[in-house]
């Protein structure tokens, strides 16, 4: 496979992408623009999940911790600012704020620190028990926000309008969707220069051999932290996004299945592939529209699908679609 | 807060505990044997507390309710595993993960479909449906005292099954060393099968005495999936012993916490926040514990190799 090939798909899954949106856009179908939304903003989710499971081998079941906490950055900032009153008053007065470019960046870092804090106890194991400790880390966050009264508990929190974006009619579907789409562009590209990075190559040394990475005197466990740390932070980004996507949070976003949907996303798209997620997201979100309308029982044949998908295809979409490539050119 | 009260939340800890012990052990075995996570152990739990309670409807015993569960998670079970699973002990874990998150997608949908949305009850036999005082004169419920001794029971046989018997001998050597086994002439796809289908069937045990509980309904076995996975974390994959402590310390730990943690707060604070914040660490307690265990000990209490 040479690298053009490759690259002829990922442009494809981009330009399709944007194509899809802008077409729905011109035949006013705002549920279509809202499904590409909604697949951009998983992309992203996943870009972040990737570079800690499929770059740095680190299989997180806990990025909807981060997912649900930049959604939540988001929702209590937006909440706090409409209803007028102060987030803190010590040492400044901050009064919440309703506008991305400032959500965005709190959203990163709250989701970052978090990851920081998680990724610094999780690291300490591996394999399964570091699937597992995530895990609980993330179901520690959805049982707080669910019994935790003040931002709605299990009910969630309304933001009745998104948030405000300079120059952008952020309510209108197809101005919203570009909003995420040039995030998930430079998402793709900081992702991509990431992984080309000295700071890339040590993280994919250190999944494939820690002894040797060790050896050359790398200290993988930083590498890996730092990397845990970017990952959170991405996804806690889309988790900002997908908050004003719905103009609505609740603990559901915390659950341990929207850490799996964005894990079956990187699986499913094909695991350290930069474009893997975006293929992932957009072919279980179409599928999951498009079963959706033949039967009530579409989740069954997703499963079968998905099953299928692990047992003939393991290398995921990409790996099918390069292949196949490969074999007829 | 009467000793009574205690005593009562005491044992229905251990009661849930044996509940735990019973999914976690299946699922401990078959990470321990096989190297497979299973996330569509809970969905073996959900066919047996649905088998269940189809059967006790259709012939009016309860009892043969309680084999049908047995029976037809055990053969789900092992379909299952001949089917499919049988294809992802060479694979990651992260090949794991996504098709048995599929199977879980095609079980719950799949009983949605046959038995419709609705929960559906299960009635305890009259015999087994009041309460017995206990000395000290505790009243508590005869059924919740079976399922503690059931559970108590099901544990000695596990491991005296695993720890005396020739299968239990070819189990742990095929924890070791899967080739050496296979290689001394164990036919190690039969033991494979065998083990899975143990697990399956106690997981649809626990389900169907978990449903006459509570009700019987499509996704009930995911939140007590995640429970095992935190059971066998704490134990020590592949640990039955582990099993047993991990489920029992859960099952206490996590009741124990919603009755006392409220309280303890309420000494120092008004009662509505104190139940607010007492509830809201309560429900994270069990995962603190977890936390905890792995900071200290990575491999879990009864881990094999650190």
């Amino acid at each position: 496979m040479s690298i053009t090939k490759s690259n002829a798909i990922n442009t494809l899954l981009i330009a399709g992408l944007l194509f899809a949106a802008l077409c729905a856009h011109v035949l006013s179908e705002p549920f279509i623009i809202t499904m590409a939304t909604k697949i951009a903003i998983f992309a992203i989710a996943g870009i972040g999940l990737n570079l800690a499971l499929g770059y740095g081998g680190l299989v997180s079941f806990g990025h909807a911790a981060f997912f649900g906490i930049g959604g939540y950055v988001c929702g209590i900032l937006a909440s706090h600012a409409r209803n007028f009153e102060p987030l803190t008053t010590w040492p400044f007065e901050f009064s919440g704020t309703t506008s991305m470019l400032v959500i965005w960046p709190i959203a990163i870092f709250v989701s970052s620190l978090l990851a920081l804090l998680i990724g610094a106890i999780s690291l300490r194991t591996t394999g399964v028990y570091f699937i597992m400790i995530t895990l609980a880390f993330a179901q520690m966050i959805f049982y707080f926000a669910i019994s935790w009264p003040t931002y709605g508990g299990e009910d969630g929190l309304p933001t009745y309008v998104r948030n405000s974006f300079p120059g952008v009619n952020t309510l209108n579907p197809i101005e919203y969707f570009l909003i995420c789409f040039v995030l998930l562009l430079i998402t793709l590209i900081l992702c991509s220069i990431i992984v080309n990075s000295r700071f890339g190559l040590a993280l994919q040394a250190a999944r494939q051999n820690v002894r040797r990475v060790t050896s050359v005197g790398i200290d993988v466990y930083k590498v890996k932290l730092v990397a845990f740390v970017i990952s959170g932070g991405i996804t806690g980004l889309a988790g900002a996004l997908y908050t004003d996507l719905n103009r609505f949070v609740s603990p559901s976003v915390l659950s341990w299945h929207t850490s799996g949907e964005i894990m079956i996303f990187v699986i499913l798209g094909g695991v350290a592939h930069l474009f893997g997620p975006l293929a992932g997201a957009a072919l279980f979100i179409v599928l999951e529209f498009v079963l959706g309308g033949f039967t009530e029982y579409w989740q069954m044949w997703l499963g079968a699908l998905l099953l299928l998908v692990v047992l003939y295809a393991p290398k995921g979409l990409m790996g099918a679609l390069n292949a196949s490539w490969r074999s007829h050119g | 807060m009467t000793t009574t009260l205690i005593i009562e939340q005491v044992l229905n800890g251990l009661q849930f505990g044996v509940m735990l012990f019973l999914m976690a052990s299946g699922l401990t075995l078959v990470f321990g044997v096989m190297g497979l996570i299973n996330l569509a152990h809970g969905s073996l739990y959900m066919v047996g507390a649905f088998a269940c309670a189809a059967v006790a409807a259709a012939t009016g015993s309860y009892w043969l309710g309680l084999a049908a569960s047995l029976v037809v998670a055990a053969m789900a079970g092992a379909i299952v595993e001949l089917l499919i699973i049988r294809k992802l002990y060479s694979r990651g874990h992260l090949d794991q993960v996504l098709a048995t998150f599929a199977l879980i997608l095609v079980f719950s949908e799949g009983t949605r479909w046959l038995f419709g949305s609705f929960p559906l009850y299960l009635n305890v036999p009259e015999i087994l449906s009041g309460s017995v005082e206990l000395p000290g004169g505790i009243h508590y419920s005869l059924f919740r005292l079976l399922i503690i001794v059931t559970g108590a029971l099901i544990a000695l046989f596990l491991l005296a099954l695993i720890h005396k018997t020739r299968l239990g001998i070819q189990i742990r050597a095929g924890e070791s060393d899967r080739e050496m086994i296979s290689a001394l002439g164990v036919n190690i796809d039969r033991l494979y099968t065998i083990v899975f289908a143990l697990g399956a069937a106690l997981a649809g045990l626990a389900g169907a005495m978990v449903g006459s509980l509570q009700s019987v309904q499509v996704g009930m076995g995911e939140p007590v999936l995640i429970l095992a996975f935190v059971v066998i974390v704490i134990g020590g994959i592949g640990s039955i012993k582990g099993a047993l402590v991990g489920a029992v310390l859960v099952g206490l730990v996590d009741t124990l916490g919603r009755f006392l943690l409220p309280e303890l707060f309420a000494i120092f604070m008004d009662p509505a926040s104190a139940k607010a914040i007492g509830s809201a660490l309560a429900s994270m307690l069990i995962y603190m514990v977890m936390a905890g265990v792995l900071f200290f000990r990575p491999t879990g209490l009864f881990g094999l190799n650190a």
